[in-house]
């Protein structure tokens, strides 16, 4: 029970987050109206997602420099993770993209640089099934989860602000913080926020366990 | 300094000595530039120049793939490991940076004066484009070559390249295409400043994790 309370923690903080994300009072706001709650699902995804590819390249380093496996094991685990959460993180957004925009998948910078980054990590799952041999295939991939994370961060929070986006907070617009979150909305939004994170470092911990425990046979 | 000097003369040398290679690439953007123009010829006084800017891009992205798709692989293992026994693998990354950008700011260089030859060149502002095709060059050319060193340690090499350096490079590739295409509408050279800093700030972090990077993936 002393290591797992955090286990607890995720669920209380998801239960709650959804809760009161689909019942809670928000904010009556143009066009948004009701999709507003999106918000709770949506941005907290990426947040998470993003914090997934951070763990992922640093257990990369950690790899270059101690050379042991475990570590590996953790940045594919973690880069795993990133990708599911991703993934739902396209599906909230493009179904919220169809409601206020009025297309499935508009043309815009962010969602773009997404679909590039998606790509550019279902790479890294090729490229480690075409080596063979650990140690190298470990190698490889930890320098090109780092070089890949090094593109991702302009990719996704850098270049998406310098064009005209749909986006709030990108291309001039402001961002979602500013007006339309109140500070009812950020009680729910932060602990839903942590309480992905919890989780997919959950999924992450209990695959990491179970590959280590196949490689042992 | 001196190790840098030697190593891309051997990357010169070596190319000189292959000149079929270098002949092919030229001869690979010269004939995709003749299949674009007689895929569009029915319409090439209607080509608008947005058209006209992204199918040059396309065309210098590929070439740029395929020409620096063999940087690692047209050396044999062994020698490979002579030189790892020589030089140190900053060195090499390095140079093979270097060489690659002087070879593509060539190549996209010859293939923009025959596709302007060949389409019509609607440029506002052509020293601008120019600089565009420099900054380009440099940066494919050090994204690329990570790549290809990374491509170059696993089985299926060509498929490989392809997919782990496209996604790479697109956030490099529309900076620059948005930077020709001021260049192409003559705009103002103050407007287009924002971009060539993102795009040398781009290059910067490419060259400097190569740096760091490449020594771990040598080693293998």
């Amino acid at each position: 029970m002393k290591n797992n309370w955090w286990k607890v923690l995720a669920v209380v903080l998801l239960t709650y987050g959804f809760y009161f994300g689909l019942m809670g009072e928000v904010p009556r706001r143009n066009i948004l109206n009701e999709s507003i709650r999106n918000v709770y699902f949506h941005v907290s995804l990426w947040f998470a997602t993003t914090l997934f590819l951070l763990t992922s390249a640093i257990y990369s380093i950690r790899y270059l420099r101690s050379n042991n496996l475990t570590d590996d094991i953790k940045a594919v685990e973690f880069t795993n993770v990133a990708l599911l959460f991703g993934a739902l993180g396209c599906a909230t957004g493009s179904l919220w993209a169809r409601v206020t925009w009025g297309d499935w998948w508009p043309n815009d910078p962010k969602l773009n640089s997404v679909a590039i980054s998606m790509l550019m990590y279902f790479a890294y799952t090729v490229l480690r099934s075409s080596l063979e041999d650990e140690q190298k295939k470990a190698r490889i991939s930890a320098v090109y989860n780092i070089f890949a994370f090094a593109v991702f961060i302009p990719l996704i929070y850098i270049l998406p602000r310098m064009t005209d986006s749909l986006h709030p907070g990108n291309g001039g617009n402001p961002a979602f913080g500013e007006y339309d979150m109140d500070n009812q909305m950020r009680r729910v939004f932060y602990p839903i926020i942590i309480g992905w994170m919890l989780l997919g470092t959950w999924i992450a911990t209990l695959r990491i366990r179970v590959r280590a425990l196949t490689s042992n046979d | 300094m001196q190790e840098l000097r030697t190593l891309i003369g051997k990357e010169i040398t070596l190319e000189w000595r292959q000149r079929y290679a270098l002949n092919g690439m030229l001869l690979y953007i010269v004939s995709t530039v003749f299949v674009c123009y007689l895929s569009f010829r029915l319409k090439s006084n209607q080509l608008n120049p947005l058209t006209w800017n992204t199918l040059f891009w396309i065309i210098v992205l590929f070439t740029a793939v395929s020409a620096i798709s063999k940087s690692f692989t047209q050396e044999r293992a062994g020698r490979l490991l002579y030189y790892y026994t020589l030089a140190s693998p900053r060195g090499i990354i390095l140079s093979k940076i270097l060489y690659n950008s002087g070879l593509m700011i060539v190549l996209s260089l010859a293939g923009f004066g025959f596709y302007a030859f060949v389409m019509g060149n609607p440029v506002g502002d052509i020293p601008m484009y120019l600089l565009t095709i420099v900054l380009a060059g440099i940066g494919f050319a050090s994204t690329l070559t990570m790549v290809a060193g990374i491509a170059s340690k696993a089985e299926n090499n060509a498929a490989l390249m392809s997919i782990l350096s496209f996604p790479a490079i697109i956030p490099m590739l529309l900076m620059v295409m948005k930077l020709a295409k001021n260049a192409l509408d003559g705009l103002d050279r103050s407007v287009s400043g924002e971009e060539i800093v993102v795009l040398l700030a781009l290059d910067a972090i490419v060259v400097s994790l190569s740096l760091i990077l490449f020594p771990y993936l040598w080693r293998s």
